[in-house]
């Protein structure tokens, strides 16, 4: 069976192109027809840029045709919408941000326009980025392709589903404390948070400063390394963005898995609230590896169960810092009625914020407000310290930590919606490495015995996202889980 | 009880939200169940460590103070909800 255009990879696509057997227009034009015939049912974007796309690919094509093409070039890909896109509406899956269209492109954009990849529109997100099911959007929820009664992860859930419906050759998402791994292993694609610094945030619209991250979300290993090497490196305008040289990620594409230590964290395993289908899966996969030449470790983390109590102090506190710009003034939605300013902030801001947004405005300025201080920032600040030394420690015996992404498979919409604390803990393994500033990855290993994607997670130590891309190659080359598409039916 | 329905409007004071009754009985509610089980923290002995407010290592970026293009006033006031001349509007703060 030959695969559709919009079926088709990064580095699938590109060797087509650079043949000329394919152009970007007709990928493109491909990719729109799977859009039309999925989109009302999946709901994967906010919005969609068909004009300008077209317009891109062509010229794209024109760029080929004088023998300049790039390993991106003439690619549809798909943007988190809180992603800055000059002249496109960029919303963060909010009413404040409804109508807000950004003067200048996020850098990682003007990489992907240096490229000259196209860009097929915004996609869905928990508002601001904040939640695990992508249902806090103030435009709707995302379905999962896999089971469309069933949420895609979040918050770059509609990133995921796009990818794994084919509604977009690749994507890229944003995490925060799992955003894109949770996500990438609830719809079986492969999604990559790289370490902290490694791609600049300019033009994030920010949650919570110190853990943010942009990172792809792909097909599969060898879209992620391409794209990696074109979201890296330094950038003048964000001061985090480390100056360190961006190796050749495909490099690291190495079919076995020799030499490679692998630590297994005994507090990830037998937990309780984890799928034992999932432990099983990741359980098959690690196997896999052993085969291919890798050894197994025990290790301990010993301060994992602080890692969620620690995270929704922290990143509400930054949040509600960094969500304090909305107050209808500079830009975004303002309450209508004439009122005095103290009014136009509180009204404002009650009628363009969705409920786990102020829920979490509120639980981050009580953890920093006078009293309270000590006994909650500052406590799960010195906890931070604590995860980033267990992980300081587990890497002097492992190259890579392998666990699940998350503790089950997708859950149905609706069941989590009205318990935020059940909703937190779908991040209890993938919020660690944000903390202690970690780059990890989710690939498929597994679906459940109702045909739902599961997600292994590797995590590794700063900047070393070669590795982790040299074990999930592996993994990926000896299984045939990124080969299994929803049905969509 | 963690948090009492009071504080939860003194927070929404301080950060600027506005809640109807129905919804601070619910955020108290949410916050106390949030907040109880975050108590966990407080088992951990963390005498002497010092707090982690970043995860990279990072000293200060310096670079020298030239000056360079920044965004044009006309494009900073196209998203703004009421602009004047070259200005944000908003509504009267002093009375007069």
């Amino acid at each position: 069976m030959t695969k559709a255009l919009s079926q088709m990879t990064i580095h699938e696509l590109h060797e087509l192109l650079k043949k000329r057997a394919v152009s970007s227009r007709e990928i493109t034009q491909a990719v729109y027809q799977r859009i039309d015939a999925v989109e009302p049912r999946v709901h994967a974007y906010i919005t969609l840029t068909r004009e300008t796309a077209l317009k891109q690919a062509a010229a794209a094509d024109e760029k080929t045709k004088q023998g300049t093409i790039q390993p991106l070039t003439g690619i549809p890909l798909a943007i988190k919408d809180l992603l800055c896109t000059a002249g496109i509406r960029t919303t963060c899956g909010s009413k404040i941000l409804e109508q807000f269209i950004p003067p200048y492109n996020a850098t990682v954009i003007s990489r992907l326009k240096e490229q000259r990849a196209v860009l097929v529109g915004k996609t869905n997100m928990d508002e601001f980025a904040m939640g695990s099911s992508t249902e806090t959007s103030y435009f709707g929820p995302t379905a999962n392709p896999w089971d469309l009664e069933r949420v895609p992860g979040g918050s770059s859930g509609g990133s995921a589903a796009a990818v794994a419906a084919d509604e977009c050759i690749a994507a890229l998402g944003t995490d925060t404390g799992g955003s894109i791994r949770q996500p990438a292993a609830c719809c079986g694609i492969v999604g990559m948070k790289p370490t902290y610094g490694r791609v600049s945030r300019f033009g994030l619209i920010a949650f919570a400063s110190s853990l943010d991250q942009i990172g792809p979300m792909t097909k599969d290993v060898t879209d992620t390394a391409l794209l990696m090497n074109y979201i890296s490196g330094h950038d003048p305008r964000d001061s985090t963005a480390v100056n360190r040289e961006v190796p050749d990620y495909t490099r690291a594409l190495i079919p076995d898995a020799k030499g490679l230590r692998l630590g297994v964290p005994r507090e990830y395993f037998g937990a309780s609230g984890i799928d034992p289908e999932v432990e099983k899966a990741v359980w098959e996969a690690l196997r896999i590896l052993e085969r291919q030449g890798a050894t197994l470790t025990e290790i301990t983390l010993p301060h994992t169960e602080y890692a969620v109590a620690a995270y929704y102090l922290i990143a509400p506190a930054e949040a509600s810092s960094n969500l304090a710009r909305y107050d209808g003034v500079k830009y975004g939605y303002r309450h209508p009625k004439e009122t005095d300013l103290r009014d136009m902030y509180e009204i404002t801001r009650a009628e363009g914020f969705g409920a786990e947004v102020k829920r979490r405005i509120m639980l981050g300025t009580y953890a920093l407000s006078a009293g309270y201080y000590d006994a909650y920032y500052r406590k799960a600040s010195q906890v931070r310290t604590l995860i980033r030394q267990d992980f300081e420690e587990a890497f002097k015996a492992c190259d890579l930590i392998v666990t699940p992404t998350a503790p089950t498979p997708p859950f149905r919409q609706g069941e989590k919606l009205n318990n935020p604390l059940q909703m937190y803990l779908s991040d209890i393994f993938t919020i660690p490495a944000n903390l202690a500033g970690l780059p990890g990855i989710s690939i498929p290993c597994g679906l459940s015995s109702r045909g739902l994607p599961i997600g292994l997670q590797i995590i590794g130590n700063l900047f070393e996202e070669e590795k982790i891309i040299h074990g999930a190659y592996c993994l990926e080359q000896n299984s045939d889980w990124h080969l299994t598409k929803p049905s969509l039916a | 009880m963690k948090i009492t329905k009071h504080d939860v409007e003194h927070v929404a004071r301080l950060a600027r939200l506005r809640f109807s009754e129905d919804q601070l009985d619910l955020f108290t509610d949410q916050l106390n169940t949030i907040l109880t089980d975050f108590d966990k923290l407080q088992q951990l002995d963390t005498t002497g460590v010092e707090p982690s407010t970043h995860a990279a290592n990072l000293s200060n970026a310096f670079r020298d103070d030239q000056i360079r293009p920044s965004l044009a006033g006309e494009e900073a006031l196209k998203n703004a909800p009421a602009h004047e001349r070259s200005c944000f509007k908003v509504p009267r703060i002093i009375e007069g």
